[in-house]
This record gives structure tokens, sequence and C-alpha cells, in this order.
């Protein structure tokens, strides 16, 4: 009871910190100046047709890189702490027939809606977080399907590692040969709105969805795996 | 109308997040916990942002309900392991 009383009150504490968002704060009317700038001059800048990318992967790349990291020391912890024994159970209920054929059926489907998303991240909504995640989602269908298949841990934590050092080599090739760090204007910027465009950020969002989704299947992986 | 339509997904949300919060089934508490990103990403994309939306969707309501069912897994197998 006691303890219900102080959730309540805490809960209407945190309603009285959040209060101001809603009768102090209007709608601004116009950009701010760093907003205006990269509303503005983004699209001719660096060519990309969706601005959210062109912010997420050159304007703030070095955030993303910070992001990357987080979940690449979050999946390093999960793996230290899951790091038992793993024992695979010898009785396990198989999967029924719709499951199996339907992920037959969805599983390319998936998948290229994944590579779709990550490969388009500079033209339409998503990029490399949500390619990656929709591929992760793809292959635990696949492991739910089938209870014998893992994906081999090898070749996730170099995929992972790779496409993480890649990464870091676009935004060094960028630092040399153009602007600054993770600069895309490497590469030639094409023809705005083709796919073939917007200089490096098709590449480093293509690096960053194998990372994402390297990384998620294998923290699944070792959560499905780990027994006893 | 779009006000409305934020409201209704608003106090769904609400209602879906003390589901998660009171309900004695956890399996149900998992799922009613994922559909609160689910109307989540509903509500962002009716704000104009698809982007976010669509980390939401994917993220929030897929993949954190995958890992918490297996998480349930362990749970349940381990408790079955001890009462025998």
């Amino acid at each position: 009871m006691i303890k219900r009383f102080f959730s309540l009150i805490f809960v209407v504490l945190l309603a009285l910190v959040f209060l101001p968002l809603v009768t102090e704060i209007k709608p601004l009317s116009e950009l701010g100046m760093t907003s205006a700038k990269y509303a503005e001059d983004g699209a001719a800048e660096l060519g990309a047709a969706n601005l959210v990318t062109s912010v997420v992967v050159t304007y703030r790349g070095l955030d993303t890189l910070g992001e990357v990291t987080v979940l690449f020391i979050t999946t390093a912890g999960i793996g230290f702490m899951l790091r038992r024994k793993t024992i695979l159970p010898e009785k396990k209920r198989r999967a029924s027939e719709i499951l199996k054929s339907g992920t037959s059926f969805l599983l390319p489907l998936i998948i290229l809606f994944g590579v779709y998303i990550f490969v388009h991240g500079h033209l339409t909504p998503g990029g490399g977080f949500q390619g990656g995640v929709v591929i992760a989602s793809a292959i635990v269908l696949l492991m739910l399907s089938d209870i014998n298949m893992h994906p081999d841990h090898n070749i996730l934590n170099w995929l992972e590692s790779l496409s993480g050092a890649f990464y870091v080599i676009m935004g060094i090739l960028g630092l040399i040969l153009a602007g600054g760090f993770l600069d895309n204007r490497f590469l030639p910027l094409g023809e705005f709105g083709k796919i073939f465009s917007a200089g490096a950020i098709p590449v480093i969002y293509s690096l960053i969805g194998l990372k994402v989704g390297a990384e998620l299947v294998g923290i699944l992986n070792k959560l499905g795996r780990e027994d006893k | 109308m779009i006000l409305t339509i934020i409201i209704v997904l608003g106090i769904l949300m609400l209602a879906a997040a003390f589901m998660a919060l009171y309900l004695k089934d956890l399996l149900s508490a998992i799922i009613a916990s994922g559909a609160i990103s689910l109307m989540a990403s509903v509500i962002y994309i009716i704000l104009a942002a698809p982007d976010v939306a669509m980390t939401e969707a994917a993220i929030g309501s897929g993949l954190t309900t995958i890992v918490f069912l297996y998480a349930l897994h362990l749970v349940r197998k381990k408790q079955e392991d001890k009462h025998d």
C-alpha cells in the first residue's frame, strides 16, 4: 500500500516536471539558425533527397558513430553476461507446419525489404538502423521455424567488425579527401534523387545496416541458445 | 479529426500501459507493452516523422517484444527446473 502511494507521488511529480512542455512551449513559427541552414542548404550541399538522412549520416555523423558504439558495447556486455556453457537441449518442440511454410515464403521478401530500406536511406524514410532491425527480424523468424538453425557466431563477428571498421574508414576518407570527418562528398554526388547519388551516404548506411543487423542477430542468438 | 485520432491513440496507449503493469499473465503483459510502441509509431507518422516511426515500430514493438519473450521463456524454464 505504502509502495503504491509513493509511486503515485512519483508519477504526480513527474507530471509536474513535464507540465511546462504543455503550457510554456509554443510551436515555433520559423526554424532556428542551425535547422534553417540544414533545411535550406542540405539538399543542394549533400545531394540527399531525405533530409533526415543527411543530418543523421553527415552533419551529425559523429553522433551516429557514437550510437553504433553504444550498440556494440551492449552486444559485448550481453555476450559477456550470457557466456555460460551452452548445452543444446535434446527435446525441443518442433515448429508447426504453418510457421515453416510461412517462413520459407516470407523470408526472402523480408530480407529484400530490409536491404531496400538501407540502400534507399538517402531517398526514402528509413536507413541503416531500421533496415538492420528488419533483417534481424527475418533471421529470428528463421531461428523460430527451424530449431536446429543457429547463425554462425564467427561470421556474425566478422561481419560486424568489418562493417564497423569500414564505417570509420569511410569517415577518415571524408576527412582526407573532402571537408571533414564523415563528409560524404569524396564520392561524386550524382543526379539528385537517383539511387547512386549523395556521395558516400548509401555506402555508409549500408555498412551501418549490416553492422546493426549482425549485432542484433548476435544478441538474439545468444539469448535463444543460453540454456541451463 | 487528426487531433481526435491522436487523443484516442493516447488513451489507448495509457490503457495498454496499465494492462502491461497489472495483467497477471506475463505473456499478455509483454504483448500489451509491444502494442504501446505500435500506437506510438502511428502517432509519429501522423506528426510527419516517418523515420522515427519506422524505428519505433521495428525496435519497440518488434525486437523488444521478441527479447522479452525469450527472457520469459528462460525464466519459466528455470522455475520448472526448480519445482522438479
